[in-house]
């Protein structure tokens, strides 16, 4: 257990690491960021432009400009964003908050539902309740979430006007139409896989044990098959953050929510180099370390894993 | 188990073996007829190919042409539309329909062929880590764990912004970042075959590697290949339109599914077929590719193939 603990952190860090230096070498798929950086190079010498260079650091190996980077970061510095003219993790941590409570309830939204959708579909197998949720679950994981925002969008709030169009100002009534978008797709996976997870177990030769000692139905699902049929939900919330992560990207965009999402798209559309690198390197921590927690809770709560 | 009361099984599978194979051949046909919603996937797979194929004759409108005379009509049935444009007109006056119908030609064209690229990549890649194992294959799947670590979207999003957008530079980047899932698949697949006996028996007779990966273990991993690459061009099309509604895709000019709902959502408050055309029409073709992947997962899977 221990070792696998010590292994498994050592792999983290090591991902974590292989992110950071792919978020700093996609600044020099294009040559010298520079050019990126200044843009219009009218009425500026040379000169100037060598100064710039030497001032951001550019002249020296990319290798050496990575491990001061990475040395800067460890030590919680992430550099200045060119926009907003503060230090980047300041202007992270400003809207890191605003995301983690979108993807949060989104999380926990996409949870209530799917459970109980894909332990009705899977008990009532083959009926029409199990027919119409999966049918919703393929249409579900069809249909781009962010189209389906803009749906939500023009039906609840241009329409209806139940919800703001935009913004974070009004409390939980800004929060329902982002946190339905950014959890529609994770509940369409969720049920299909809960449903096809419990199916499989109410196969297993104990549940048919529990059955033939007499065990009410009720019982056979809630205290024999359902703890089982949860374990993969776990690794499934891993997953889930990833695509929530992910989504907040687009979620954020459509809706102006002022998270991260939004913040690293900017970063992104507006060359803001050392933001950019910021802003993927909070990603992918937050990520990792997410999965990472999901895989001792994983080990944790089945034996089966535990043992090997 | 039913026919205990005949000649008792002696060993010899032949007459089983020609009893099924009939059944085994038709199989595919037979599910197909029995599967309403893979039907339904293959025509609206057929019919956006056809519309992709011919969208320059069947509209008769540019998809570019402004015609700032009949701005922002409705689609149709509805008050204001005209039958000159039956699915109306953006905030510039250009064709919705026409727009809609090259709009599938780039979806299918960037689905295709990035999801043709990262298969062959991963399956590849694939073959190689998973039949010879070693140092490649540790450094290849780290590799995978790190691109995995990146919300996808993310990536591709920050390599355009860098090598700059367009048709081919999406494709490539969309086909360059998909190789994970076939990697991983047939990797596994590849592990499980290489110690087989009919593997073995090729190594042992002095067949190359290279003949032993391409002419008897590709043929094996195929099945889930095929059923992959079906759900990938669906999530490829998706990513597409998501690039493009970030302002990331195919250059402004081209007309595209993401970048007309991009356009629509200024208008979403005075004109919602501006944000529903383009979604719809990018919904049904996600959801008819998806019916036919799963199908094509429950026809190629040997484990349903017994029941």
């Amino acid at each position: 257990m221990i070792n696998y603990a010590i292994r498994r952190i050592l792999q983290a860090i090591l991902v974590i690491l292989g992110v950071t230096m792919a978020a700093f070498s996609i600044n020099f798929l294009a040559g010298d960021p520079t050019y990126a950086l200044l843009g219009d190079l009218r009425g500026l010498s040379n000169q100037d432009i060598q100064d710039f260079r030497h001032r951001m650091g550019f002249d020296r190996p990319i290798p050496e400009q990575y491990l001061d980077w990475l040395n800067k970061a460890v030590h919680g510095d992430f550099g200045m964003s060119i926009k907003y003219r503060e230090p980047n993790w300041k202007v992270i941590m400003e809207r890191f908050p605003a995301t983690m409570k979108l993807a949060g309830s989104a999380l926990l939204l996409g949870l209530l539902v799917s459970i109980p959708l894909g332990i009705v579909a899977a008990v009532n197998r083959g009926s029409i309740w199990d027919r119409i949720s999966m049918v919703v679950a393929l249409v579900g994981q069809s249909m781009p979430s962010f189209w389906m925002g803009l749906m939500l969008m023009l039906i609840f709030a241009v329409w209806l006007g139940w919800f703001p169009v935009s913004g974070s100002y009004e409390g939980w009534r800004s929060m329902v139409l982002p946190v339905l978008t950014l959890s529609f797709y994770d509940i369409a996976r969720n049920t299909r896989i809960i449903r096809g997870s419990l199916l499989e177990i109410l196969g297993e030769d104990y549940v048919r044990t529990a059955q033939a000692k007499g065990q009410t139905p009720g019982r056979v699902l809630f205290d024999h098959a359902l703890r089982n049929a949860l374990i993969p939900l776990i690794t499934l919330i891993g997953i889930d953050l990833g695509s929530l992560l992910g989504g907040a990207l687009i979620t954020e965009t459509i809706f102006a929510w002022p998270g991260m999402g939004v913040l690293t798209v900017n970063a992104i559309n507006g060359k803001d180099l050392s933001l950019m690198q910021a802003c993927v390197t909070m990603f992918a921590v937050t990520f990792v370390l997410a999965n990472l927690l999901v895989d001792f809770t994983y080990t944790y709560l089945d034996p089966r894993v535990r043992l090997q | 188990m039913e026919n205990s009361n005949k000649t008792p099984f002696d060993g010899n599978l032949d007459p089983f073996m020609e009893e099924i194979k009939p059944l085994r051949k038709r199989r595919w046909l037979i599910d197909l007829k029995r599967s309403p919603l893979a039907i339904f996937g293959i025509v609206v797979i057929v019919v956006m190919a056809f519309i992709a194929i011919f969208a320059p004759v069947l509209t008769k409108y540019d998809p570019t042409s402004v015609d700032l005379a009949v701005r922002l009509k409705p689609p149709m049935p509805f008050k204001g539309s005209t039958s000159e444009h039956i699915l109306g007109t953006d905030a510039l006056g250009r064709d919705i329909a026409a727009r809609l119908a090259n709009g599938a030609r780039v979806s299918l064209l960037v689905g295709i062929v990035a999801v043709f690229i990262s298969g062959v990549l991963g399956v590849s890649l694939g073959l190689v880590t998973g039949y010879f194992g070693g140092w490649f294959d540790d450094v290849l799947m780290r590799l995978a764990d790190v691109q995995l670590a990146f919300p996808f979207i993310l990536l591709m999003l920050a390599v355009l912004a860098v090598i700059g957008p367009g048709l081919w530079n999406l494709i490539l980047v969309l086909g360059v970042t998909g190789w994970v899932t076939y990697a991983r698949v047939v990797r596994g697949q590849v592990f499980s075959l290489r110690e087989k006996e009919y593997i073995i028996a090729a190594r042992s007779i002095g067949s190359s590697s290279l003949r032993i990966i391409f002419l008897h273990i590709m043929p094996n991993v195929l099945g889930p290949v095929i059923v992959i690459a079906s759900f990938a061009v669906a999530s490829t099309i998706v990513a597409e339109a998501s690039l493009s509604f970030l302002g990331l895709g195919v250059k402004p000019t081209t007309p595209t599914w993401g970048m007309m709902l991009s356009d629509g959502r200024e208008y979403i408050r005075t004109a919602w077929w501006l944000t529903t055309l383009p979604g719809l029409a990018l919904a049904i073709t996600v959801l008819g590719i998806n019916l036919l992947g799963d199908w094509l997962r429950d026809v190629l899977d040997p484990r349903t193939l017994i029941t």
